[in-house]
């Protein structure tokens, strides 16, 4: 396998990421989503978000390397991803955020055999709710 | 596509399509900047050659962007995508016109949500990029 299942469990540190109006903004464009919550505040405030929301992949943007994991990153596809989220991301939100390796296996698929790595984030405001959590399988090959 | 509430949706629904504008090479370089995804397949053709690629490939994320589009356009200012999962079933590539399709497979009245099943084709049958929504209604 090319990660040693002893990886799984090891914990990111706790990273703070400040929600930016030009992030979102950034990501929504490069996407060619024109949801107006995602660019437009008045029109968000109108529907009762205190700014501009963040589009559901952004916390894909929130991104913290896990410790004694290491692999060359031109080989990762991306298997699976899954997000659930407590309440909208908007802009101005401070989350605290940790990754995490919850899993490591191998199968062999028509790429021959493929080492799965199931990593999970969680972010949570500073009062301690969570907002979102991120569920990702890479595939190395 | 129009934004519906709640009570406008019904189980077996077929939503309306939204059919992207073919995926640039161009966007995949703002895809980078904008996700923090440096990977360079997605962006520098000899990286994805040297890795048996046939040439750069989209960020499975940009697939999955889409669904969000998708998702995010139907709950509107109704509600919110409080659930995305995707499974990326095929590679997507510079020109390759993506369309999304969806169906209503479950509503629940407490609290007010809303299940689809959405995935990404090529052409049609060809599908790239599959998975399931949640909507959580106001």
């Amino acid at each position: 396998m090319l990660i040693d299942r002893s990886v799984i469990g090891s914990t990111s540190e706790t990273r703070v990421f400040e929600v930016e109006k030009g992030a979102i903004r950034a990501f929504a464009h490069a996407i060619g989503d024109e949801n107006p919550l995602y660019t437009d505040e008045d029109f968000a405030r109108q529907h009762g978000y205190k700014s501009i929301v963040a589009p559901p992949t952004f916390p894909t943007t929130f991104r913290i390397p896990i410790p004694n994991l290491t692999f060359e990153l031109s080989r990762v596809l991306h298997g699976e991803q899954e997000y659930s989220y407590n309440r909208p991301i908007v802009a101005g939100d401070v989350l605290r955020c940790e990754n995490k390796v919850i899993d490591v296996y191998e199968r062999t698929g028509k790429l021959g055999a493929m080492t799965f790595l199931v990593t999970e984030m969680r972010g949570w405001d500073l009062e301690g709710n969570p907002v979102f959590r991120g569920k990702s399988t890479a595939i190395l090959r | 596509m129009e934004s519906r509430d709640w009570n406008q949706l019904e189980v077996g629904q077929e939503l309306e399509p939204l059919v992207k504008p073919a995926v640039e090479k161009v966007q995949l370089v703002k895809y980078a900047g904008a996700s923090g995804d440096f990977n360079l397949i997605h962006t520098d053709v000899e990286t994805a050659r040297k890795v048996g690629l046939p040439g750069v490939i989209a960020h499975g994320m940009l697939s999955m962007g889409f669904l969000a589009q998708y998702a995010g356009q139907l709950a509107g200012t109704y509600g919110f995508v409080s659930r995305l999962k995707v499974r990326f079933k095929e590679m997507v590539f510079p020109g390759d016109i993506l369309t999304c399709r969806g169906r209503v497979t479950a509503k629940e009245e407490h609290p007010r949500t809303v299940d689809l099943a959405i995935f990404a084709e090529r052409e049609p049958g060809k599908v790239v990029t599959v998975g399931e929504a949640t909507l959580t209604y106001y």
